[in-house]
């Protein structure tokens, strides 16, 4: 399989926002803002990079009966490490991020790449695939986060335009959440399809 | 099967033990670097700081009091408010010798973005009420309850929260006060004052 191809599935073909349409507590919990949404994705890519490497790794000498559980544990190890890394060695970027990262062992987006990529597939374009699926949900959710926060609070990346108070709230709340991702999948499906 | 299992458990608490292992140290030394900046926002230069742990409303408040050359410069209370919109609110509020508040840093708070969060933006109404003035020549509540707080602007809730987490940090300031002894010389808030600060604040 060609491997920027894998890449570009990840963004488009097999978004996991817009077209799979999985990991859809954190979208809406998280993208109140550009920089969460955006925070959050990155975060999840970190995890699915990784995760996915050692799952395509140790395919071959996990029985199938336990495959679930040992992806669990991989992960959640992983997130963790990463959680105390972050804690570690990056304080200020782990006191905005850090409610983020427990969530992420829940994401069924890892657990679903782990399944239906992983598993299957050589370690290098696992990899790849985690870096395509980790962009794609990243740039969701840094377009959701920054929809609302324009509509919302009229800000991006929290720098205001002044207008905050007179903009309607809702978008930050959570209806806005269901409402800006409604249409913006409408908006990607109806675009990637041309 | 259960042997893989087993070794991929293994393996994995292994690996997360010895991360815990490296990371042990710098994640305590991440956290007192950041109380130290903390209490240096709020409080005036200082070179010599003294931890009391108290326990007010249930809640565990942790003071301050801040020495420069032998004498006292200010106290900080680590206050907090479960009241919030999103949770639970932590906050340092440094005070003068006298009671005034100094200046309040918003640890760490999930209120809606945009709206309760702006509690921790540079000069916003709920600062500015603070800021100078001593709690207890105010009525600790927000204006639309009768009292002298102005509140964030649709943050009705998050306002009432920063109150109260407020009036819990005075509270501590006029325990420990009134505990160093400091009262007479320094001229700290004594508790009958504050008497009137602690009842305005309970209009959660």
């Amino acid at each position: 399989m060609n491997k920027l191809k894998i890449i570009l599935s990840g963004i488009v073909k097999n978004n996991p926002t817009f077209v799979l349409v999985l990991g859809m507590c954190p979208t809406l919990g998280t993208t109140t803002s550009a920089e969460n949404g955006m925070g959050m994705g990155l975060a999840t890519m970190a995890v699915l990079i990784m995760s996915n490497l050692v799952i395509s790794l140790v395919k071959n000498i996990i029985p199938d009966k336990v495959r679930i559980p040992a992806f669990i544990v991989i992960i959640a190890s992983f997130v963790t490490i990463i959680q105390m890394l972050m804690q570690a060695f990056v304080p200020a970027l782990y006191a905005s991020l850090g409610v983020f990262i427990p969530l992420i062992v829940v994401n069924c987006i890892i657990l679903g790449r782990a399944e239906a990529f992983a598993s299957k597939n050589s370690p290098f374009d696992s990899m790849l695939d985690g870096i395509g699926i980790g962009l794609g949900f990243t740039l969701s959710l840094t377009v959701i986060g920054a929809v609302r926060e324009i509509l919302g609070s009229g800000a991006i990346f929290g720098h205001s335009f002044g207008i905050g108070d007179y903009m309607p709230l809702i978008f930050v709340l959570a209806p806005g959440a269901f409402l800006v991702l409604g249409y913006l999948m409408v908006l990607f499906n109806k675009l990637a399809k041309k | 099967m259960t042997a893989v299992l087993f070794g991929i458990t293994l393996i994995a608490s292994a690996g997360v033990g010895v991360v815990n292992l490296i990371t042990e140290e710098p994640i305590a030394e991440a956290k007192k670097a950041a109380t130290i900046a903390a209490l240096n926002n709020v409080l005036p230069a200082f070179d010599d700081n003294q931890v009391t742990e108290l326990e007010i409303d249930a809640l565990p408040i942790k003071t301050y009091t801040a020495k420069a050359g032998g004498e006292v410069v200010g106290y900080a209370v680590e206050t907090m408010t479960k009241n919030g919109f999103g949770g639970a609110i932590r906050m340092m509020v440094g005070f003068t010798p006298e009671g005034e508040v100094i200046n309040v840093n918003v640890l760490e708070q999930s209120e809606t973005p945009g709206l309760g969060t702006k509690m921790t933006d540079e000069g916003n109404p709920l600062i500015t009420s603070f800021k100078g003035k001593n709690p207890a020549d105010m009525k600790m509540a927000v204006k639309k309850d009768g009292g002298d707080v102005d509140a964030l602007t649709a943050a009705t809730i998050s306002s009432r929260a920063y109150v109260d987490a407020m009036s819990r940090a005075y509270k501590a300031y006029t325990q420990v006060c009134g505990a160093d002894g400091a009262a007479a010389e320094s001229g700290c808030a004594t508790d009958n004052e504050g008497h009137e600060a602690q009842e305005g604040g309970q209009n959660e």
